[in-house]
């Protein structure tokens, strides 16, 4: 990883750290970011995908097993554990960390509505010849991942 | 689907503010609904894009109104333009992800009155509302 990817990466960590802390008031940990081996890394029960165009292009993902986010709905006093309501959360995390970055990038990282994908199975429409990076995030006993894929 | 809400008191008793919340995310409408605890304020309504935020305020007159900015359909920016230009004197808090300086002075210049970057608190929240409307 570069340099600069460092310093962007370290952006979106940082946003995942005070998304956890303000809106399930604990924290998470973010473990070592990689670059993906392959051009689609796995991915978990629910994604939420961000288009970013402007001054970059590319998808920020956050992907996340269905329990983590039922607990994460808990912690927030919300009590409807519906399917859409774990899209939309997702969506809206995703949304988040793509919106914080904004503070560091500028209004040039433009950002789109969210869209969510359901299922292990599917794929993430990852920019062609860009590498993904993962930053693995780790909250109580669930494992998610924020992937940063930008040209 | 949009909720609008009976409000407990009516507008002659007094500074009852009455809140319409705009967010495409059903977990922020709904999480907006649930915290703000100002007995000053009456939940109205709540919407899902600028759209249907127009549509609502001509039925629910909201005097206060908390405003996503990405959202289909129409965004919040916007919307605050429309809604200002309606009723200069409705009080719009900007509640979104987009944490540049440049997207909170767009907003403030289109209207709003106030900005408060997700995610946030509940005591942020009723932090920002009071601030609104003191």
């Amino acid at each position: 990883m570069t340099a600069k990817s460092e310093t962007e990466v370290s952006v979106f960590v940082d946003g995942v750290l005070r998304y956890f802390d303000t809106t399930v008031q604990q924290t998470a940990d973010c473990g070592t970011p990689y670059l993906a081996l392959n051009d689609s890394p796995e991915i978990s029960d629910y994604t939420g995908m961000i288009r970013i165009s402007g001054r970059r292009d590319g998808v920020v993902c956050f992907t996340a097993p269905r329990t983590m986010l039922c607990v994460m709905l808990m912690r927030m006093q919300e009590t409807d554990m519906s399917h859409d309501n774990l899209c939309d959360l997702v969506g809206e995390i995703a949304n988040t960390l793509s919106g914080n970055a904004r503070r560091d990038f500028g209004p040039q990282f433009k950002i789109s509505v969210p869209s969510v994908v359901h299922g292990r199975s599917n794929a993430v429409p990852y920019p062609p010849n860009a590498r993904p990076i993962v930053i693995p995030i780790t909250w109580r006993t669930y494992h998610a991942r924020l992937v940063v894929c930008l040209n | 689907m949009p909720t609008t809400h009976t409000p407990r008191l009516s507008l002659s008793q007094g500074s009852l503010h009455r809140l319409m919340v705009v967010d495409d995310s059903n977990i922020i409408r709904r999480r907006i609904e649930r915290v703000q605890d100002l007995p000053e304020i009456e939940f109205v309504g709540a919407a899902r894009n600028g759209r249907e935020a127009l549509e609502m305020h001509r039925q629910l007159r909201p005097t206060l109104v908390t405003m996503d900015l990405t959202m289909p359909e129409m965004d919040g920016g916007d919307c605050v333009a429309r809604l200002v230009e309606r009723d200069p004197q409705i009080l719009i808090l900007v509640i979104s992800a987009l944490a540049d300086k440049m997207t909170a002075i767009d907003a403030i210049e289109k209207g709003a009155r106030g900005f408060l970057c997700k995610p946030f608190t509940d005591r942020q929240l009723n932090n920002a509302l009071r601030k609104l409307i003191e």
